[in-house]
């Protein structure tokens, strides 16, 4: 079954990658560099996916005390975290030859580093707490406020003037590029969203054994 | 006992120790007054570049008393099992997070006003106006950094490397309040009106409701075993 997924994220990252480079039309005034979006989209978008689960599956946690849920939410921290440290890096790296400088304090960039930071402290207290049971608990109640400060945090920094390109995918009015660019995208984030879901798979079953281990 | 009656008597029982020992207040106020040396160093006697970051050094001193003050809030519970004692008290444990925060929040407000005291002294600035304005946002504040504060205190008092965790785990979520009392603070020292400033106001408002109402509904996991 995890294997499938693996397969399944492997097959269509291939695929992402063939139509980023292949069916994609060269950006007319950033060039080939506007191909590193067909990553830094999906990586975002995904940790999105992940911190969301999180939230959710720590919310099953308090009320069913179900280790697996503290698994699913324990292994969506970690790859979240780094999904969105590898989408802060492409987008350092798009930034550079674009905007001119690999980091700026606009609205969306500082929305997303201090989301990188918030999970980081989740997974730091999660290190923290040796008593298992006790872990779960901390983090589901930390992984329920995260998420409900997310629309906070949103909220707080887009009242400042943004450098930003505005978001293409998920707008009022619907997408309006065009389907070249619209189906590596999707592709790429459907890659992207099996890839987290192989990863936190995985390592939900490292967890278990972690925890069978150790009992 | 009612809710309300158990929520005041934490309240209460953290004031009267306060009041008799004065270990956390005494601190925070020489703290605060330090905060002001150090400011006024690093920053230089520029009159116009302080103007400009006065707002943000204004809020730097309350959340760094704050981070001292939330953090040390079960602090006071460790010795003569006092802990044990809180927990065995009937009912529902959401009380004693009032309690607490209540207790937290009177503390709070003290040393800003204090703090705040020796910014007009020492920085010269003309609150006017603004003061009806700057009580609101500093309620609202205030109120959102002690609400987490307050339940972050409570996951990090029995946890390993307690002084570091604390603050690495409440900064990065009061950034919607910090930035909000900051930019809120900033425009009503220009004389702006409160109503100049509503949608700061309204964040902050909802951001407190938010904190409240979860840390309510969690506290009780978090004080279980």
């Amino acid at each position: 079954m995890v294997r499938i997924f693996g397969w399944f994220a492997a097959i269509s990252l291939l695929a992402g990658l063939v139509m980023a480079f292949g069916v994609a039309p060269r950006e007319v005034t950033q060039g080939n560099v506007q191909r590193i979006m067909y990553v830094h989209v999906p990586l975002i978008l995904a940790s999105y996916v992940a911190f969301v689960l999180l939230a959710i599956a720590s919310l099953v946690y308090l009320v069913r005390r179900d280790p697996r849920a503290d698994r699913v939410a324990h292994a969506s921290g970690e790859v979240g975290v780094i999904f969105v440290g590898l989408g802060i890096a492409t987008g350092s790296i798009w930034g550079k030859p674009t905007w001119g400088t690999w980091w700026t304090w606009d609205a969306r960039l500082t929305s997303v580093a201090i989301l990188f930071v918030m999970y980081l402290g989740y997974l730091l207290l999660r290190g923290t707490i040796e008593d298992p049971e006790r872990a779960a608990r901390y983090s589901a109640v930390l992984g329920i406020v995260a998420a409900l400060d997310i629309p906070l945090v949103h909220f707080s920094v887009y009242w400042w003037r943004t450098l930003h390109q505005p978001p293409s995918l998920m707008k009022p009015g619907g997408f309006t590029g065009s389907t070249s660019i619209l189906w590596p995208l999707l592709v790429n984030l459907l890659a992207f969203v099996l890839l987290y879901a192989y990863f936190v798979a995985r390592r939900v079953r490292l967890l278990r054994a972690e925890a069978e281990a150790t009992a | 006992m009612s809710y309300a009656r158990r929520a005041l008597a934490v309240a209460w029982k953290d004031l009267a120790v306060e009041r008799r020992s004065k270990e956390t207040l005494n601190a925070l106020v020489f703290f605060s007054l330090l905060l002001l040396f150090v400011f006024q160093f690093t920053l230089g006697g520029d009159r116009e570049r302080l103007a400009a970051v006065l707002p943000g050094v204004l809020w730097l001193g309350f959340v760094l008393s704050a981070l001292l003050a939330l953090g040390r809030t079960f602090l006071v519970e460790r010795e003569h099992d006092c802990w044990e004692g809180l927990l065995l008290a009937p009912g529902d444990k959401s009380a004693i997070y009032l309690g607490k925060l209540a207790g937290n929040l009177a503390l709070m407000l003290l040393v800003e006003t204090l703090v705040l005291g020796l910014f007009v002294v020492f920085f010269d600035i003309d609150l006017g106006r603004a003061l009806p304005g700057l009580l609101v946002v500093v309620l609202l504040g205030t109120l959102g950094l002690a609400a987490v504060g307050t339940l972050f205190a409570a996951m990090t008092a029995n946890v390993r490397a307690r002084e570091l965790l604390f603050p690495v785990l409440l900064l990065p979520v009061q950034v919607p309040v910090l930035l909000a009392t900051v930019k809120a603070t900033e425009s009503l020292l220009l004389g702006e009106p409160l109503g100049a400033v509503a949608h700061w106001v309204k964040l902050l408002a909802a951001a407190d409701t938010i904190y409240v109402v979860v840390s309510l509904l969690t506290f009780d996991v978090v004080l279980e075993g």
